[in-house]
């Protein structure tokens, strides 16, 4: 069995931890009234004060908090903290294409940290590792997450980030990489790179701790297959806090939730209500000890199931299922997060009508591609090729400027994309993750 | 001067280009000449025909991207360096070719389909030589 790293925390009985959630949730909720004005004029609209809140059974009282409540109170609204205790920032897409901000206090770094090296020890890595993180470095959650994580740890940490494979892959020999922290559709492209060169006898990786995109079971045993390791799932979100919320343990039987900081609960999307253990809903987070942006009952539009029942491993926190999909359409493509909107109001700029066009997602090598077709319309068209090809450039230029990522566009003759009544379909994803 | 071309933008894939030649056949309307140029993603048929303004309201109620351009025809007789004689002309004047293809004919004259970058530049450029051009009014009976 691999070690705990606070067992203290993650192995007490599920009455203590039902004990500790309630006192939290309860000192929570009176921070959040007291400091965030969105926050108190959405519990006073249904007539809700912080004495009202006395433990996690109460929780049901509360409003829920979603994208667009960060969106409205874009960039800081929703901090609770003031500027002088925040310590860094992160975001990540929102759905109109505005950005998702959150602020850490020192504290907050400390506690993600904290989650982090609780995730890596889960799968077996310690202070005598040397970890590559090669998630992208920068506003998104990931790199510098992981980063921390590792450190807290007391492990050797190789800031890769994302883009030089191969770089990546000398120095995973040349150091002898015991750990690796990157998406799992990126492991399998870096997995066939060190095949193809012959190179497997060479390196020494342990433990692998994939996340940030959905992916299956089966990509997780080919991982393991291919590389000779083990292979862990690590859940977050920017939003509540960034990768460590959750992590699977050496049984793979679920996600730990860091359940003494983040209070786990299953809804049903349709009514919002709670359903039970083991039921497919939307997960839903309230945070228990956040100072930056401390969110209530925060809907994830991630599919899940959970179960509080004791894990082999020796923990006893609440488990999450992998996840089944979205309950909305944010589309996570290579980590990042895109919605179809945000391409939509690219194509806009281009004139002052929407082409019809179609979002094609599918995984070639283990890597996401996207392809967007555009119809070629009246407005677009030129019988000069060079035209056409100019057009096809522009189009991938907006593309890329609103989501980050590089995709490929493809003229498609007029009428030929799906006009469905009603809310025609805009994305047809060929991947597959059962 | 001119003469109107249809040029259809067409997937690069099966029965494309099929589908746009079955609605001339099925509006009686002959193709005198064409030209396909391709790319890995798709195509553009420009075609001279016996009627191109119904060609182009054809093409377009089955639902394809037709358009008409205006091009240059030129007869040429089968002589060394009468293509080259107007290609020189027009590049003397500084106008880009932006793509050129035969057009067949009954008589002993060949004949040249020219697009240029700027149509009335060419005009002018080409005034001077005394050349024969197929016009419109001309294309009915060709």
């Amino acid at each position: 069995m691999n070690k705990i790293w606070n067992e203290a925390k993650e192995c007490m009985s599920r009455d203590e931890m039902s004990v500790l959630q309630s006192k939290r949730l309860k000192k929570q909720v009176d921070y959040v009234y007291h400091n965030v004005e969105h926050y108190r004029k959405k519990m006073q609209s249904v007539g809700l004060e912080p004495g009202d809140i006395n433990g996690i059974e109460d929780l049901n009282k509360l409003p829920y908090t979603t994208k667009d409540d960060l969106r409205d109170t874009y960039p800081f609204g929703l901090f609770a903290a003031p500027q002088s205790e925040i310590v860094r920032i992160h975001a990540s897409s929102g759905t109109t294409g505005k950005a998702t901000v959150v602020g850490y206090t020192r504290r907050d770094i400390e506690i993600w940290s904290e989650c982090v090296s609780r995730a890596l020890t889960m799968c077996g890595l310690g202070r005598n590792d040397i970890v590559q993180v090669a998630y992208g470095y920068g506003l998104f959650t990931g790199g510098l997450g992981a980063h921390y994580g590792v450190e807290n740890l007391g492990a050797t940490v190789v800031p890769m980030s994302t883009g030089n494979t191969k770089k990546l892959i000398t120095m995973m020999k040349d150091f002898g990489a015991t750990g690796i922290m990157c998406t799992p559709s990126y492991l399998l492209h870096i997995a066939e790179t060190i095949i193809e060169n012959g190179d497997l006898e060479n390196i020494k990786l342990r433990a692998a701790v994939c996340g940030a995109e959905p992916w299956t079971e089966k990509m997780r045993l080919q991982i393991e297959e291919k590389l000779h390791l083990n292979c862990h799932d690590i859940y977050g979100l920017s939003e509540i806090m960034g990768p460590g919320v959750a992590c699977d343990c050496e049984l793979h039987q679920g996600l730990h939730i860091q359940e003494d900081h983040f209070l786990p609960e299953i809804i049903s999307p349709e009514t919002l209500e709670p359903i039970g253990e083991n039921e497919l809903g939307e997960l839903v987070f309230t945070t228990l000890t956040k100072e930056g942006i401390p969110l209530i009952r925060y809907r994830t539009k991630d599919l899940t199931s959970i179960t509080r029942c004791s894990c082999g491993c020796g923990r006893t926190t609440a488990r999450i299922a992998r996840f089944k999909g979205r309950s909305d359409d944010m589309l996570i493509l290579r980590g990042v997060n895109v919605f179809p909107s945000q391409i939509e109001a690219a194509l806009l700029e281009l004139s002052e009508t929407l082409p019809h066009y179609m979002i094609i997602i599918d995984r070639v090598n283990n890597l996401d591609t996207i392809e967007v077709q555009v119809e070629v319309e009246e407005r677009f068209f030129s019988d000069e090729i060079k035209e056409l090809e100019k057009l096809t450039k522009r189009i991938e230029g907006v593309i890329k400027q609103a989501i980050g990522l590089a995709v490929k566009v493809k003229l498609v003759e007029p009428k030929t994309l799906d006009r469905s009544e009603g809310k025609s379909v805009h994305v047809i994803d060929h991947r597959v993750f059962d | 001067m001119f003469l109107k071309q249809v040029s259809v933008f067409l997937e690069n894939a099966d029965g494309r280009l099929g589908s746009a030649l079955n609605v001339l056949k099925n509006e009686n309307i002959n193709i005198i000449s064409l030209s396909l140029a391709d790319t890995t993603e798709f195509g553009m048929l420009r075609m001279i025909v016996s009627d191109p303004e119904k060609a182009k309201t054809a093409l377009k109620s089955a639902g394809l991207s037709a358009h008409l351009t205006d091009v240059f025809a030129i007869k040429l007789p089968h002589v060394v360096g009468s293509l080259q004689s107007v290609v020189e002309t027009i590049s003397k004047a500084g106008i880009n070719i932006e793509y050129m293809y035969a057009l067949s004919t009954k008589d002993e004259n060949a004949c040249i389909v020219i697009k240029p970058a700027d149509k009335e530049a060419c005009a002018k450029a080409l005034e001077g030589m005394k050349l024969d051009f197929v016009t419109d009014d001309m294309i009915k009976n060709f």
